[in-house]
């Protein structure tokens, strides 16, 4: 027996096939992720569109955090996003705060509202955890309906714009459209740098062993309530982020930003491009948005034809784009 | 004598109207293997669940080293020095053989530091890795755990909570679902650990547990119907009648 395992672990210390290549894609993800998005405005039709893929892209890989790779399937992320929004667009809009100040806004109140709702709904689990976000986030919707005097109600909010970025020393012209996608994604390139580093970091290895086996990992030691909490919220974050960037780039905020049908979007975008992988969320939202472009085009029921497809991925390629060419590249 | 490591007094559980357990009072001695056996239904799983403070009993104490653990959440247990492995292998399926074990080290670690990266704790690494070469998984390290054979599961399960280096290791039916073989494997791998441990454990091959334990709890309808070295209790015309006596091949 002991001959056996010793030849054995002769060939077990190098890492071959998947273990490599996922070791190496791991190392040069954040790097090359920001290439692509640097290269985008380019490849696509409109700059419109561009902008539209870093915001939604940011707003899945938030959503990811939670879903992909923490496990849980949360129907209410459009409640952080609105916040997002509607934040910074009411401190713009009736205080005059500066740009930064009101992101900074916009996130913070994310949080908090991620805080709240989390706490709610992490005592449930499975499909209960669905709904009783889903029904957390419906309530947020409402409230800002009826808040019409600060939200604008159903016109949603508006007459806030940013034209320049302040700066100490220098300001930017926001309303150059190469100029605002690249501003807006230095600040996303920064939230996936952050993303890569949670992922990396000792507290990913523990919501990917919730995510694999929940009661194994408390038996492990781990208080998976807490750490559930900690990735709702920084899921609910990055999520406020993405909405506060929306706000900025619209200079409106639509109702339907807050609307559950958000929160449905959020989670076709990540299962479309792939839960669970750093990029997949990112193609996610390039794959959807370049349909509904195209699409659009043709017809007004483009969704009929976005919907097929996406039935078409769940039975047939339940990993999205990204996660099956990452697995299929890794099993070459 | 050595002193007891856990003491249950008195303990009980009720779901509803059903009594799973009732006036279970036993000591468990540092270094002993113990084996709780007993008819289908008969409460072990519960018993088993409430040492590892997955259920909280309806009565009764359970001390640890003279603590009382009322009140401690199921995930401090593995911080005290009691650890589980489950009877159906309950593994993180799509990571690393390795990470599982490494994963499950962590847990002794500070882990909300979002700067550091995980591979740095190497001595986390080195440690899972050791434990695995114990349990004979050395090789397999870049596995995932799904793509093990059944035996290497249940080796995988046990790594898992023997990372923990818990005093007080409570093992589920360790070889449950395996051939002659590898059930031959798994208790020579008990006997080694039991060298620095208490091991407590669930099964329901008669003539391994003879064998290998110290000392066998019988529990049947939820009580405590027998208790006393393998001799005794293979002696005991009660036991003999409700459990081993169905299955003379195995007595």
């Amino acid at each position: 027996m002991s001959t056996v395992r010793n030849v054995e672990l002769a060939s077990a210390e190098i890492p071959t096939g998947f273990a490599a290549f996922r070791c190496n894609l791991r190392r040069w993800r954040v790097p090359l992720s920001i290439l692509a998005l640097c290269l985008l405005p380019w490849v696509l039709p409109s700059q419109a569109l561009a902008v539209n893929v870093l915001i939604y892209g940011l707003v899945a890989v938030g959503y990811n955090l939670l879903f992909g790779y923490t496990g849980l399937l949360s129907f209410g992320h459009a409640a952080f996003f609105g916040a997002g929004a509607y934040t910074t667009g009411i401190a713009i809009g009736a205080f005059g705060a500066n740009w930064f100040v009101a992101m900074i806004a916009g996130v913070a109140v994310a949080g908090l509202l991620s805080v709240v709702m989390g706490i709610l709904a992490i005592r449930t689990r499975g499909i209960y955890f669905s709904m009783v976000t889903l029904a957390l986030s419906q309530l947020v919707y409402y409230t800002a309906l009826q808040a019409s005097s600060w939200t604008g109600g159903e016109n949603g909010l508006r007459g806030f714009t940013v034209s320049t970025l302040t700066f100490p020393g220098f300001s930017i012209n926001f309303l150059d459209p190469l100029v605002k996608y690249y501003a807006i994604m230095v600040v996303v390139a920064l939230a996936l740098w952050f993303v890569s580093r949670v992922l990396n970091s000792p507290f990913g290895a523990v919501i990917e062993a919730i995510r694999e086996n929940e009661t194994r990992a408390r038996a492990c030691g781990y208080n998976v309530e807490r750490t559930k909490l900690l990735s709702f919220v920084l899921s609910g974050l990055l999520c406020g982020l993405a909405g506060t960037l929306s706000a900025m780039h619209l200079s409106i905020v639509p109702l339907d930003s807050l609307h559950y049908h958000t929160s449905g979007l959020i989670v076709m975008m990540t299962l479309l491009g792939g839960a669970g992988s750093f990029f997949g969320p990112f193609v996610g939202a390039l794959a959807f948005l370049s349909m509904e472009d195209v699409f659009s085009l043709w017809t007004s029921n483009w969704q009929l034809i976005v919907g097929v497809i996406f039935i078409l991925f769940v039975l047939y390629l339940p990993k999205g784009i990204w996660g099956t060419l990452i697995s299929w590249r890794a099993n070459r | 004598m050595t002193n007891p490591i856990m003491s249950v007094t008195d303990v009980g559980k009720r779901f509803g109207g059903l009594v799973a357990l009732s006036g279970i009072t036993a000591d468990f001695r540092e270094g002993q293997i113990t084996a709780i056996i007993g008819p289908n239904g008969a409460g072990k799983s519960t018993f088993f669940n409430i040492l590892s403070g997955a259920l909280r009993p309806s009565s009764g104490t359970l001390r640890f080293r003279g603590q009382d653990m009322a009140g401690v959440p199921q995930h401090d247990y593995v911080h005290r020095g009691i650890a589980r492995s489950y009877q159906i292998t309950n593994i993180f399926p799509n990571l690393t053989v390795l990470e599982n074990v490494r994963v499950a080290a962590q847990a002794f670690r500070s882990r909300m530091n979002i700067w550091t990266d995980r591979t740095d704790y190497k001595d986390l690494e080195d440690k899972a890795s050791a434990v695995l070469e114990s349990v004979g998984l050395g090789a397999r390290r870049q596995t995932l755990a799904k793509y093990l054979a059944h035996g290497q599961q249940r080796a995988l399960e046990i790594a898992i909570s023997l990372v923990a280096d818990p005093a007080l290791l409570l093992l589920d039916e360790p070889t449950a679902g395996m051939g002659p073989e590898e059930t031959r494997e798994m208790v020579a791998l008990i006997e080694v650990l039991a060298s620095n441990r208490t091991i407590l454990l669930v099964e329901h091959k008669m003539k391994m547990i003879l064998g290998l334990s110290d000392r066998v709890l019988v529990l049947h309808h939820g009580q405590l119907l027998a208790d006393g070295t393998p001799q005794e209790i293979q002696a005991n015309s009660e036991v003999r009648r409700v459990y081993l006596g169905q299955n003379d091949g195995y007595a």
